[in-house]
């Protein structure tokens, strides 16, 4: 989806600069000393279990409630309420007015962001055409299918073009063929230099945009950096293949799995891929597939979360 | 465009088209039309019959001395007859509806007998002064004048003038009718602000209900969220009260030329179109305030109009003190109380109106409170709205909404 250019913040490439802000209710902290920032054209996953803190930085991000402490500079100044105009935010708790219709509800949410209504029309009408809605732009909110609204939903996010996104569990209640359309807008948001927050509970759709992470566990910042830099310190250091004939013992390295010709091999320290690999084909056995294994980020949540509580 | 009228701009536009607002407009000058036109059919109706059923009272002189000369006695006619029995079978036919009889003592007892055939709780006024009209009229009759008789008959016709401060005829002569108008304004206005208020609690409900909340304060600020839902929903409310204004102004009128009478007697004075106006927006901003205070802390719109009638029962007060003790005790005290205290103020200020003149520095110290108050719960409300819009699920304590405002 091609969007009309804005001006993107550049600078020194960063959009968003969280440091050290905490959040307490009553007795209860629930943000503390977190501190994160976001680059232009990036997709930066924010990831933790229920209640870690993950909603109260994003309303504290979105100007909605205040933190005790800390800083938050958004396109390069202190936070200002003029800078809601340039995100868009897509809460987990859906809502748009059940009595107006589709093209109402985008037209006034573009409005409060500061759009012009006759190009808040036009662009309602671009948006719902590309997501295959166009023939309900009329309908109103209440008739639409759950999966339909939350569509509109999203398009109330980017109508005004933002440069940076909030998106907190954007594919809940999205069938595959609208979780693909969505992931594609995405995708294409990124590639206009444009930036995505996603908050998602689901590993495998963070493994698979975004370029950044930022773990919170209890209020706190628990793992932080490139996706693949994580991925590659929670390294297990073990091989998986499929092959063809006899795999029989390997030098340096341990059958975790061996199942229809698919196994996993864990490698003894100091012992490298490449060694095992040269092994195998000295030896005969046909590979068919050989790849450097790397836990899934869903693995790596689970043990860092079960580190954090211990 | 600014937000905050982006914000009064929809409130408005969704108040104005809620079934229930055009229902609660339209049927106050519906109800003033369909009373002036029923009244207007019933007389219609009954009046050329009217002459067909003038009632019809028998009557026996044995005390003689009181022949029956065709003198004004109402709509009743007088029938004469010699004795009880003839009466009787007169009333049992049907020519009259009952008859007294005038015993031979009734110089020394005064008292007369009424047979009758229907049941009554008590003597209707209009055959007693029937009855009492005859037997004066023959008692003085050859010892005094016409005139002398006529004042005997009606002695006390009362006319009383207010004067102003210069002595001359007041413009507003006081009364019953002085006192009901205002007292009717009075009583919409509270119940347009009432219902101004109370969508403004139903929008912030449904809106926490629906989770718009959010979306909407990632777009504004809660100040320009407030503001506009107050003024938007205000604006709708001014409207209701401005039509219901000239409607009435129209019905009276309309009345008046009608039915006469009583309504000709009905005036609109200026001052009470004016200061409904303003009392209307200051009562209706500070209801406003602390109904978005309401709104924002209470999980859904059923807990917050339980919570709501505990500010509009306050409200009606003065109507009820009014009819109850400020009619017979204009100028009393609680009367100044109530008119300072600014969630009593609106309603106070009209009955007060039509009761008495209320001193100007009242007045002044009643709007100087409302601002006040007004200004004071805009800014509880904002930080009401800051810390609980965004809390779903049950209602807080009291002691937790306190102390959670505390340390915001």
């Amino acid at each position: 989806m091609r969007m009309k250019n804005k001006a993107v913040v550049t600078g020194n490439g960063v959009l968003l600069e969280i440091a050290d802000i905490y959040k307490t209710f009553g007795d209860n902290r629930v943000v503390e000393g977190v501190s994160f920032d976001v680059k232009a054209g990036e997709i930066f996953g924010l990831i933790g279990p229920n209640g870690a803190g993950k909603t109260t930085t994003i309303r504290m991000i979105m100007d909605i409630i205040k933190p005790d402490a800390g800083r938050i500079n958004v396109f390069g100044e202190a936070l200002k309420e003029r800078a809601k105009d340039s995100i868009g935010y897509l809460p987990e708790e859906r809502g748009l007015y059940k009595k107006l219709s589709v093209v109402q509800s985008l037209q006034y949410i573009a409005a409060l962001k500061g759009v012009p209504e006759k190009q808040a029309g036009q662009r309602a009408g671009e948006l719902l055409k590309q997501v295959g809605l166009a023939g309900h732009s009329n309908k109103k909110i209440e008739e639409l299918s759950r999966g339909m609204s939350q569509l509109v939903q999203f398009l109330t996010t980017i109508i005004h073009e933002p440069r940076l996104m909030i998106l907190d569990e954007p594919f809940a209640n999205l069938d595959p063929v609208n979780t693909e359309l969505l992931k594609e807008i995405i995708r294409g948001l990124r590639g206009e230099g444009r930036s995505i927050i996603l908050s998602t509970h689901r590993m495998n759709e963070i493994e698979e945009l975004c370029d950044r992470v930022f773990m919170i566990n209890r209020g706190r910042g628990v793992l932080y950096g490139e996706l693949n830099e994580i991925k590659s310190r929670y390294r297990r250091n073990s091989v998986f293949l499929e092959y063809e004939g006899e795999l029989g013992d390997v030098e340096g390295a341990t059958r975790k799995q061996d199942e229809r010709g698919a196994a996993e091999l864990v490698l003894d320290e100091g012992i490298t891929p490449q060694h095992v690999l040269e092994q195998l084909v000295r030896r005969g056995v046909t590979v068919n597939r050989y790849e450097v294994s790397t836990p899934p980020l869903h693995d790596i949540f689970l043990q860092v979360v079960g580190e954090a509580d211990e | 465009m600014n937000k905050t009228w982006l914000i009064l701009k929809h409130e408005f536009v969704t108040t104005i088209t809620r079934k229930g607002f055009i229902v609660m407009a339209v049927l106050f000058p519906l109800i003033g039309l369909a009373a002036i036109g029923i009244f207007l059919i019933v007389q219609a109706a009954s009046g050329p019959a009217a002459e067909a059923e003038i009632p019809r009272i028998g009557y026996v002189d044995e005390a003689g001395g009181f022949p029956d000369y065709e003198g004004d006695y109402g709509r009743i006619v007088l029938v004469p007859y010699t004795t009880a029995g003839e009466a009787t079978a007169a009333m049992l036919d049907g020519d009259i509806g009952e008859y007294f009889v005038i015993p031979a003592d009734y110089l020394q007892t005064g008292v007369v007998t009424r047979y009758l055939t229907q049941k009554e709780l008590e003597m209707p006024g209009e055959t007693y002064g029937a009855i009492r009209s005859f037997l004066l009229e023959n008692l003085l009759r050859g010892q005094a004048g016409p005139e002398v008789i006529e004042r005997v008959q009606n002695p006390l016709g009362v006319r009383t003038v207010r004067l102003d401060e210069a002595g001359a005829p007041a413009t507003d002569q006081g009364g019953f009718q002085a006192f009901l108008l205002p007292m009717v304004f009075g009583f919409l206005l509270v119940i347009t602000i009432g219902s101004s208020s109370g969508y403004l609690l139903q929008g912030l409900g449904d809106e926490k209900e629906n989770r718009i909340m959010e979306i909407l304060l990632s777009s504004v600020s809660t100040m320009q969220l407030l503001i506009g839902k107050v003024l938007g929903l205000g604006a709708a409310g001014l409207i209701q009260m401005v039509f219901w204004l000239l409607s009435s102004l129209f019905m009276v009128r309309l009345a008046s030329s009608t039915i006469g009478g009583f309504f000709s007697g009905i005036d609109v004075p200026q001052n009470v179109v004016l200061l409904g106006i303003v009392y209307y927006i200051l009562g209706y901003l500070l209801f406003a305030v602390v109904m978005a205070g309401i709104g924002a802390v209470t999980a859904n719109p059923k807990e917050g109009s339980q919570m709501s009638v505990l500010l509009i029962l306050p409200a009606i007060l003065p109507f009820y003190v009014a009819i109850i003790y400020l009619r017979d005790h204009p100028d009393h005290v609680i009367g100044t109380i109530m008119t300072l205290f600014p969630i009593t103020a609106p309603m106070s200020v009209f009955v007060r109106m039509g009761l008495s003149e209320i001193p100007v520095w009242e007045l002044a110290a009643s709007i100087s409170i409302l601002v006040l108050s007004i200004v004071g719960g805009l800014w509880l409300a904002a930080k009401t709205f800051r810390v609980f819009l965004l809390m779903y699920g049950k209602t807080p304590k009291f002691g937790e909404i306190l102390r959670l405002l505390r340390q915001s």
